[in-house]
């Protein structure tokens, strides 16, 4: 009777703070729709002023026998770009000096020069506006997408130089400068010498000479066969191969959606409750509530409970949400509810802990805002980032307050990742006691 | 003066009444029997524990040491010096609220008795936060009263109010004291005291020094005007 009461004049005080329910109603709405837009299109490109000064006719390079075409690398750069063609390199500068472009790449006429004379690197050139965060983000976009190019260059060129190789050691048709020459090969060679030698008599002055190049020859068939792994090893030195060894890897952008709507519960659930709580303190009814017309327990679990509700319910609509954007398993949506339910309880605990020790609103708001940013920036750190003992501090902090918890629980129910939902929801139980404990110990009127 | 009716029980009976905060103790030791009706001013310096002695008899704060007996358990009305009713209510809701809260049988009949004595009634749909003080202070009464209690508790009552609020609300109590309500009020206005009340208790670092008629205390200083009677007490024993 006492707890329905309460719980009725909360939701009537709640229904009166318009401000409150326009938040209430209008930021999981918002955050909805940033995360999910924010997730399912591409990040945006930076804009750069682009100037190919390669004469058409020389865009495509004849090395040996593979033709490389200048373009096909041009495509590569404009993954990571948002490229403004431009005709003059004036133009481009005055584009990058205007702030048109945040910056300008020039594709030099030589450049298909130097990749054919293959005697040094080729450039390209790339210039900024001097602004710091923008050149570092053109240059780490630019600068990945030439490693690509490059990587893809390099086996092209050891194609190159693998066909070189061949006919050194096998022999055939060269074609050069519009004539064809037929060229021997190394292994023939050494064929037509072993037989030249067996013909000649034992005691021909000849015979030591040619056993000197008859060797030479045999060496060099066997050695430059080898020679071609090492141009190969060096296209691409090292490539890593991936292997997850324990549980289910959760990709980032489902990651993600789990820490939008944790932080979400966690906000709403810890100020609602220490908010309605402190709020009792500052109408002065705690000690008329107190002197016997609602136990310490019954006022705690009212606060909490409301909370705790009106957080998950706004934090579903958030994720349902989220779910117009990116494909989420909605078959696990009675898994979703049990996780928010256990998160949302365990952040109301903690919320009535806060609440109970402080004396205003806006206090348990401040309170509120400073103890959870550095949790959920503590809970985010992943481990073995930083040095062990911080990680031991870490991990402890994490384990005694609940956004670790809920955020395990959540991923657990929308990701299926590790630990299991059973863990984490154990690991929240057990919060709830605790700050449950703490907050009955605060509570005074 | 209040029409204190003959007592013929004693609904509230305080013995040895303490209360230590730590070290410090707020009340030493406060005995005082209330009889039916019966009026009592409890009347004190600043810091000398008559908020906190109030909280005890509410109910709101447990006594460390002492009794406190009750004809009727439970039937004790509270008026915070503060109003302790929500601003985002109306002044109907808050007393349905605390009338469910107290368990009053029938809560509409009480709000709606309230609300009448009050002269609240055209101001029922109103929220507090819209009120001026002298009617937030009439609500926080009427949320005292509100469950009908034998004894009502008030602690500095008319601080905030102007001279008509305060006769007004003064007329209120009395015509529940009328009616067989006791009252124990704190206040620092001697002239309040000796108007309204039958017994006095004069509280100083949390001891009572004093408990009788406010005209016992002005015979034994040889004054009639009870605040320098008052005054001249307190510095006889060094307060």
């Amino acid at each position: 009777m006492a707890l329905r009461a309460l719980l009725g004049k909360d939701l009537r005080i709640l229904r009166r703070s318009p401000v409150l329910v326009v938040l209430l109603i209008v930021y999981p709405v918002v955050i909805a729709v940033l995360i999910g837009l924010a997730l399912s299109s591409s990040p945006a490109r930076p804009r750069v002023a682009f100037l190919n000064e390669i004469v058409p006719s020389q865009a495509t390079i004849t090395l040996g026998r593979e033709q490389i075409r200048t373009e096909s690398y041009e495509r590569f750069l404009f993954q990571a770009i948002q490229p403004v063609p431009v005709h003059t390199l004036a133009q481009a500068l005055a584009d990058v000096r205007d702030g048109k472009t945040v910056a300008a790449l020039i594709i030099p006429p030589e450049l298909p020069e130097q990749l054919a004379s293959a005697s040094g690197s080729a450039y390209v050139d790339v210039i900024y506006n001097g602004d710091a965060i923008n050149q570092s983000l053109v240059e780490e976009a630019i600068e990945s997408k030439l490693a690509q190019a490059n990587t893809l260059l390099a086996a092209q060129l050891a194609g190159v130089a693998d066909g070189y190789i061949n006919l050194l050691l096998t022999g055939g048709d060269l074609h050069f400068l519009g004539s064809s020459y037929n060229v021997l090969g190394l292994a023939r060679a050494q064929t037509i010498l072993a037989a030249a030698l067996a013909k000649l008599p034992a005691s021909s002055p000849l015979r030591p000479e040619l056993q000197q190049v008859d060797a030479f020859a045999k060496i060099a068939v066997s050695n430059l066969g080898g020679s071609k792994q090492v141009i190969g090893a060096v296209a691409a030195p090292i490539a890593a191969h991936e292997e997850v060894i324990s549980g289910r890897r959760t990709p980032l952008n489902d990651y993600a959606v789990a820490v939008a709507v944790s932080v979400s519960l966690m906000f709403i659930c810890i100020l609602l409750a220490s908010g309605m709580l402190a709020l009792e303190r500052e109408e002065n009814t705690l000690g008329r509530l107190r002197r016997g017309l609602v136990s310490k327990g019954q006022l705690l679990a009212e606060k909490a409970l409301l909370a705790a509700v009106l957080a998950v319910a706004v934090s579903f609509a958030m994720l349902c949400g989220i779910g117009l954007f990116v494909p989420l398993g909605w078959g696990r949506i009675g898994l979703w509810l049990l996780a928010m339910c256990g998160g949302g309880l365990a952040f109301a605990a903690l919320g009535v802990a806060m609440g109970a020790v402080v004396r205003e609103v806006r206090a348990a708001s401040l309170l509120v805002l400073l103890v959870s940013l550095p949790l959920v920036f503590l809970a985010l750190v992943p481990g073995g980032s930083v040095s062990s003992g911080l990680d031991d501090v870490i991990r402890v902090v994490s384990a005694v307050f609940p956004f670790k918890a809920a955020l395990e629980a959540l991923d657990a129910a929308i990701n299926q990742s590790q630990p299991s939902l059973t863990v984490a929801l154990a690991h929240l139980a057990a919060l709830i006691a605790g700050f449950g404990v703490l907050a009955r110990l605060a509570l005074r009127p | 003066m209040a029409a204190a009716a003959e007592p013929v029980t004693a609904p509230l009976q305080a013995r040895g009444l303490s209360k230590s905060f730590g070290q410090r103790v707020a009340v030493q030791d406060v005995s005082f029997t209330l009889a039916r009706g019966e009026v009592l001013a409890i009347i004190g310096p600043n810091g000398a524990g008559k908020t906190t002695l109030l909280s005890m008899l509410a109910g709101a704060l447990a006594p460390t040491a002492g009794e406190l007996a009750l004809s009727d358990p439970g039937a004790i009305g509270w008026v915070p010096q503060q109003a302790a009713v929500y601003s985002k209510l109306s002044v109907a809701e808050n007393l349905r609220l605390f009338a469910r809260l107290e368990g009053v049988a029938d809560p509409d009949a009480a709000v709606a008795k309230m609300l009448a004595q009050t002269g609240l009634r055209e101001r029922a749909a109103d929220q507090l936060g819209s009120l001026s003080g002298g009617n937030r202070q009439r609500v926080n009464i009427a949320v005292g009263l509100i469950a009908d209690p034998a004894v009502l508790l008030l602690d500095e009552p008319t601080a905030s109010l102007d001279p008509r609020q305060r006769e007004r609300l003064w007329e209120f109590i009395n015509a529940r004291v009328s009616d067989g309500t006791s009252v124990v009020f704190a206040t620092h206005d001697t002239a309040e005291a000796q108007r309204y009340a039958a017994q006095l208790l004069v509280l100083a670092d949390g001891q009572a020094l004093f408990t009788g008629a406010p005209a016992e205390l002005g015979a034994a200083q040889h004054e009639f005007d009870l605040e320098r009677a008052f005054v001249a007490f307190l510095a006889e024993r060094g307060h």
